[in-house]
């Protein structure tokens, strides 16, 4: 994709763009200044026209979610900026923010204009201590030139940005959970409805946005809805920022358009599977979307083609892994984090990843029986869609996904009685690592326990 | 004694400002983290100040401060060293990455602190970061491509009382200046 096609990623290469002055003389906040010279109702059309969907995920049209938010409730109305960003594999978050915090705070300002909004909180991950930094003096940087604050640009608009840290916990990038935990209290979902934009932040209307969607809309406001709707596939229009890990030459964020097939992104970006190896495996969108093979190849990077080849387009950051690498090692490390992560709300979720995760063990270390492999996906079942939230759902993507394509490697471990990559188990060599529970080093390696866990679990 | 000096108190009344009046429990983490600051850890101490500080009984405070990884109520290193082992670092060695981290530690199986109270060593989930797999952080600030020698090396340095420069940004001095700066006090210097 050449240089000028990029639109929120076009000036990385300018280190300059980190403060306000370099950002200004690239039109910087040109977008709110127009903006505000509009009508909210005119701002929130703009955008629906230029047909934006949301990157966080759920890829809903984010003019549409600006509409849903009710006027004259008599409460105030919030906006919340989901900077939690921890979907494994995912950081395009980071990097935006990293290299340009002005374009995500002028599209916050944007959006809560377009909503009525007088006070924003960006909810930062705890662990991004460095970028938090970074946004921090770039709010600063923003008031101090009168862009935030009183009277935004002499229109009589006021806007407070508050930045909140979290604290470690990958539920609250889930927008109730966050709400619960800006709130003050553990980072755990809420049911819904009432929807946030309803009955959200301390029970008043809330819009919540994640940082790269917000990118976007400066661009949009700047450079009209037409020319936004004109780049990509019509259903779902633009650029988005693939982040791509794992197995590759060239790890990295690139900025391509929608729909562009995997095949671009992996060979001509990425530089191709790492040492020239055979593509095995790889995650549209982290770890919560199903894996995709090397069948899977020419399938386009947008929402709904993604969702046609059997995933989802996620956060569209794709993690590979090459034929050396252990389709089962690689499910048990995906299910410790869903173990770890679940917020123990709801049964489904806070049992079952965590059993799930103790018999992927087992079978990677050479301890599996066969009938594990239906439990497993009993397990997933029992799983999916039964929880207030998506993070039991995510869990059971990687579980489903990887016995449908790679069930043979499943048979290998129970049949071989060791990991057919390290042959590490009672069948091959002793394991290097003791696992505990969890399957993670570094303490006392202990007998695998054999639970009847089909009988537990019905 | 008190945990909170004067002026920290002065300070943590300013932190609940930043929440709606009636809201202020919205406060619970960055005066988690000033507590922290002081002290290296949330204490029972610690908990029942920020308790006080918001109306709410030690026990609320508790049940939130058990939620979130990076409040730490048990006894913690000078350095906390957070070694990612999620799928993108996985494949590019992290398992070694943190086994390594361990032994220059000289950690025992079990123990997560060095026994001169140096550095925790921490398994970590996905920091976002990982077109730079295996990433460790120190202190929250990342090292990026970190290997076996790397890391070992980094573990070394923090036991020999220096900070290695990380990839990006400025680096904590230590993990109670990383817990100032996550209560939002002060930047890093």
């Amino acid at each position: 994709m050449s240089q000028t096609a990029r639109i929120v990623t076009a000036n990385w290469g300018d280190p300059n763009v980190l403060a306000i002055d370099g950002y200004l003389a690239k039109a910087g906040y040109e977008g709110l200044r127009r903006a505000l010279s509009m009508t909210p109702a005119a701002v929130i059309d703009e955008v629906k026209a230029s047909g934006l969907r949301g990157r966080g995920g759920a890829g809903f049209p984010t003019g549409v979610k600006w509409s849903f938010v009710p006027q004259d409730t008599g409460k105030p109305t919030y906006l919340v900026c989901n900077f939690d960003e921890s979907e494994p594999g995912t950081y395009n978050n980071r990097e935006l923010v990293e290299r340009e915090p002005h374009q995500m705070l002028e599209g916050l300002a944007i959006a809560a204009y377009a909503v009525q909004s007088h006070t924003a909180y960006i909810y930062c991950r705890g662990e991004f201590l460095w970028p938090g930094t970074v946004l921090q003096r770039a709010i600063a940087e923003a008031y101090a030139k009168g862009f935030l604050g009183r009277d935004l640009f002499g229109s009589g608009y006021d806007l407070d940005v508050v930045l909140h840290r979290g604290a470690g916990a990958y539920i609250c990038g889930e927008e109730t959970a966050l709400l619960s935990s800006l709130e003050g209290f553990r980072g755990q979902p809420r049911l819904r409805p009432p929807f946030p934009a309803v009955e959200g932040l301390y029970e008043s209307p809330t819009l919540i946005n994640n940082v790269e969607t917000l990118c976007f809309v400066p661009h949009i406001l700047r450079r009209g809805a037409a020319w936004f709707a004109g780049v990509g596939p019509e259903k779902s229009p633009g650029t988005k920022v693939f982040s791509i890990s794992g197995k590759v030459e060239r790890p990295g964020n690139y900025e391509l358009p929608m729909g562009t097939p995997f095949r671009v992104l992996l060979e001509e970006h990425a530089g191709g599977v790492l040492g020239g190896r055979a593509l095995k495996a790889w995650t549209p969108g982290g770890s919560s979307t199903p894996l995709l093979t090397a069948e899977h190849l020419d399938v386009a990077l947008d929402f709904e083609s993604v969702q046609a080849a059997g995933s989802m387009l996620g956060t569209g950051a794709v993690m590979v892994m090459d034929e050396t690498d252990c389709v089962v090692e690689a499910t048990r490390r995906m299910s410790q984090f869903y173990a770890h992560e679940s917020c123990g709300k709801c049964t489904p979720c806070r049992e079952g990843t965590w059993w799930v995760s103790r018999v992927l063990a087992r079978i990677e270390h050479g301890y599996g029986r066969p009938e594990d492999l239906d439990l497993i996906l009993d397990t997933a079942d029992n799983m999916l869609f039964k929880s207030f939230c998506a993070l039991a759902d995510g869990a059971a993507s990687p579980l489903q996904s990887s016995l449908r394509y790679f069930r043979e490697e499943y048979e290998q471990h129970i049949a071989e009685r060791r990991c057919p990559f390290t042959g590490e188990g009672p069948g091959g060599v002793a394991l290097e690592l003791g696992p505990d529970e969890m399957g993670s080093p570094g303490r006392e390696p202990s007998e695998p326990v054999f639970v009847p866990l089909g009988e537990v679990l019905r | 004694m008190a945990v909170l000096s004067p002026e920290l108190r002065e300070q943590a009344e300013a932190m609940k400002a930043r929440y709606p009046q009636g809201r202020e429990r919205s406060a619970i983490l960055p005066l988690l983290y000033l507590a922290q600051s002081v002290e290296g850890h949330v204490t029972r101490d610690g908990l029942r100040e920020v308790a006080e500080l918001l109306g709410l009984r030690t026990a609320e405070v508790e049940a939130v401060a058990t939620f979130y990884t990076m409040l730490r109520l048990r006894p913690t290193g000078t350095h906390v060293v957070n070694v990612c082992t999620n799928l993108s670092c996985a494949l590019r060695g992290a398992r070694e990455v943190y086994a390594a981290a361990r032994e220059a530690a000289g950690l025992a199986p079990g123990s997560e602190v060095s026994e001169d109270g140096a550095v925790t060593v921490h398994e970590e989930e996905c920091l976002g970061a990982c077109d730079a797999a295996p990433v460790v952080q120190v202190d929250f600030a990342n090292h990026d491509r970190v290997d076996p020698d790397r890391v070992t090396e980094i573990v070394a340095a923090l036991r020999g009382g220096e900070v290695p420069e990380p990839s990006r940004g400025v680096a904590p001095r230590d993990f109670r200046h990383a817990s100032r700066i996550l209560a939002g006090l002060e930047e890093p210097s």
